[in-house]
């Protein structure tokens, strides 16, 4: 497998405070990697340093070519999907709207219409909530429309930022699921950052594991998983 | 037997579902609209039906209140639908104003062409406003606010200032004609300007609609909603704001150009900082965010401008209650019953109790 996202020695700042210090991981194409790590780690920090959203120093490499210090939107173009913490509803439009939105930087109508459909064959529900306005979504639809969003920019790599953040356990399961399947089905590779370890190590390959802004372990998932020492001191399970 | 129909009846909404189309919301201009662009267009006409129904006077009060009523939609499009407040939308209004009266008085064909005052003053307003927006793009909220106020302050004394005294005539303003009717039509002056702003008012409601229903206008609001999420979905979230910027400072500046022609007079002190917060309360007392609020908005500010004078009299004169009320105490007053029984502004309050008469 090649390497579709590479990023080397990334340090980010918000104003004066640094808050990652020279983070390097690989993510592979058609993989899943997870950071994971406690809360002030830098995983989010990571995420919205590979779409330049906060000062960065070092570099990230997508498919062969440093894309750092181009703009968030050309970023995006090149096929990023971000699903921000917190979700990033448009709460005053319509789930139909949401979706619209997505689709701005596409020109090609049937491509994304055969996404629509794809986006709601993974998650009905929405389909029934269509011409409802986002803001009153429960969390669990509003995190399925995060990522249905974020699937309706044709992406080559998501940029999960804890999904399950705030969800009832069986609406987790469900999402976990339909990420795998899109995971396989539409040929997206994923960074996932989340502070549930166990979710996250089952769901991907790799893992990094993040404190104070560093990467202090790495491995495939089975190892990390299987790593007693590892679980007691990083990931409190 | 209830249960298998409900289940055949949600089967039914599901299928449904799975075929319909996903309608494109606010697809076409609702007939209402339509209804009160005709009752508008004929109001003037009414005089030759009944003689006297509708005063000179009368159509020129609802002159300016279109005049308003597009400042206001131009101040929504920036807040209401794209989430940047601006205190000083009353700098922009006096540009127009200005841009319009120097044109006016000192080119000598211009009194002829004066509806080519409009255009004039919406570019100047769409660069100044755009370059106004390229420093607002760090600041929000609050900030946003202080500058946009500092901003309203600025102008008025701008205009004032001694080298530019030849153009703008300094504290003394200019004197202009009031447009004549074209054609010898048998209007009077205040019939034709009725007409003239009316036309202008109504392409500028379409053009905003047109916007805003498309892909553009969803991307405004999805930057008010959530700029960092907009930004995920590859939109170019700085060039839309000071794009929107200028576009808001353009459909203002258009009515502070409407204004001069209509007052046939423009002064420094009239654009002071109460003309920025008057169009702010047209947008928050009409609905942030509505087109149809922003043009009630614009008939408020007029309406209860001239009216809080009259009811403070009243009050003192014909309740004989032992104390006086000013008219701002009255527009005070007014505007704190308004935003209790309405807090979304009159368009939502319409909108909600429209839904709950019909259950």
């Amino acid at each position: 497998m090649t390497t579709v996202l590479e990023v080397k020695d990334l340090k980010a700042y918000y104003g004066q405070t640094q808050a990652l210090h020279g983070v390097s991981f690989e993510l592979l194409e058609g993989g899943i990697t997870t950071l994971l790590g406690a809360n002030g780690a830098g995983k989010t920090t990571t995420l919205r340093a590979i779409c330049n959203m906060v000062r960065t120093e070092g570099d990230v490499v997508f498919q062969g070519r440093s894309i750092r210090g181009q703009a968030t939107e050309s970023i995006v173009r090149l096929g990023f999907a971000h699903v921000p913490e917190g979700r990033g509803t448009f709460t005053t439009l319509t789930v139909d709207e949401n979706l619209r939105i997505a689709a701005y930087t596409r020109s090609d109508k049937a491509a994304v219409k055969r996404d629509l459909d794809m986006v709601f064959e993974y998650f009905p529900r929405l389909r029934e909530r269509i011409q409802q306005q986002a803001g009153t979504l429960s969390g669990g639809e509003q995190q399925m429309l995060a990522i249905s969003r974020a699937l309706m920019l044709g992406p080559r790599v998501m940029l999960l930022d804890e999904p399950s953040f705030g969800l009832a356990p069986l609406i987790v399961q469900e999402i976990f699921r339909i990420m795998r399947r899109i995971n396989t089905e539409a040929k997206c590779s994923m960074l996932l950052v989340e502070q549930n370890a166990a979710l996250a190590l089952d769901l991907a390959d790799h893992a990094y594991v993040l404190e104070t802004g560093r990467v202090v372990m790495s491995g495939p998932s089975d190892v990390v998983k299987n790593d007693e020492n590892i679980r007691k001191s990083y990931l409190g399970y | 037997m209830a249960t298998t129909e409900t289940a055949a009846a949600a089967d039914a909404v599901a299928r449904q579902a799975a075929t319909a189309e996903p309608p494109a919301r606010a697809a076409a201009v609702k007939p209402w609209v339509w209804a009160v662009v005709a009752v508008a267009f004929v109001l003037p006409l009414l005089k030759f039906v009944i003689p006297g129904v509708i005063s000179d006077y009368r159509l020129f009060v609802i002159s300016t209140m279109m005049i308003a009523a597009i400042a206001v939609l131009g101040l929504n499009l920036l807040t209401g639908f794209n989430g940047q407040i601006s205190l000083g939308h009353g700098a922009f209004y006096a540009v127009g104003a200005y841009t319009a009266a120097v044109m006016l008085d000192k080119i000598s064909w211009m009194p002829d062409y004066y509806f080519l005052t409009i255009p004039a003053a919406a570019v100047m307003c769409f660069v100044v406003g755009y370059l106004f927006g390229l420093p607002a793009l760090r600041l929000e909220g609050h900030y946003l606010a202080l500058a946009t106020f500092a901003l309203a302050l600025a102008v008025p004394q701008l205009l004032k200032y001694k080298w530019l005294e030849g153009l703008t005539g300094g504290v003394q303003g200019v004197v202009l004609l009031k447009p004549s009717p074209p054609f010898g039509l048998p209007l009077s002056e205040d019939q034709w300007l009725y007409y003239y702003i009316l036309v202008i008012m109504v392409a500028l409601y379409f053009i905003a609609f047109n916007i805003l229903r498309g892909r553009n206008g969803r991307a405004m609001m999805a930057i008010r909603d959530h700029q960092m999420a907009a930004d995920t979905m590859g939109i170019d979230t700085a060039q839309y704001k000071t794009v929107t910027f200028g576009i808001s400072a353009a459909y203002t500046g258009i009515a502070g150009a409407l204004s001069a022609s209509a007052i046939a007079y423009v002064a420094p002190d009239s654009f002071g900082f109460f003309l920025s917060i008057s169009l702010l309360i047209g947008l928050v007392v009409g609905g942030v965010a509505s087109l149809a609020g922003s043009i009630i908005g614009g008939v408020f500010t007029v309406l209860v401008q001239n009216s809080a004078q009259a009811l403070s009299k009243f009050v003192k004169n014909d309740l004989g209650l032992p104390f006086d009320l000013s008219a701002y105490a009255v527009y005070g007053i007014l505007l704190l019953i308004l935003m209790y029984v309405m807090p979304l502004g009159i368009a939502g309050g319409i909108v909600m109790a429209w839904r709950r008469l019909r259950g």
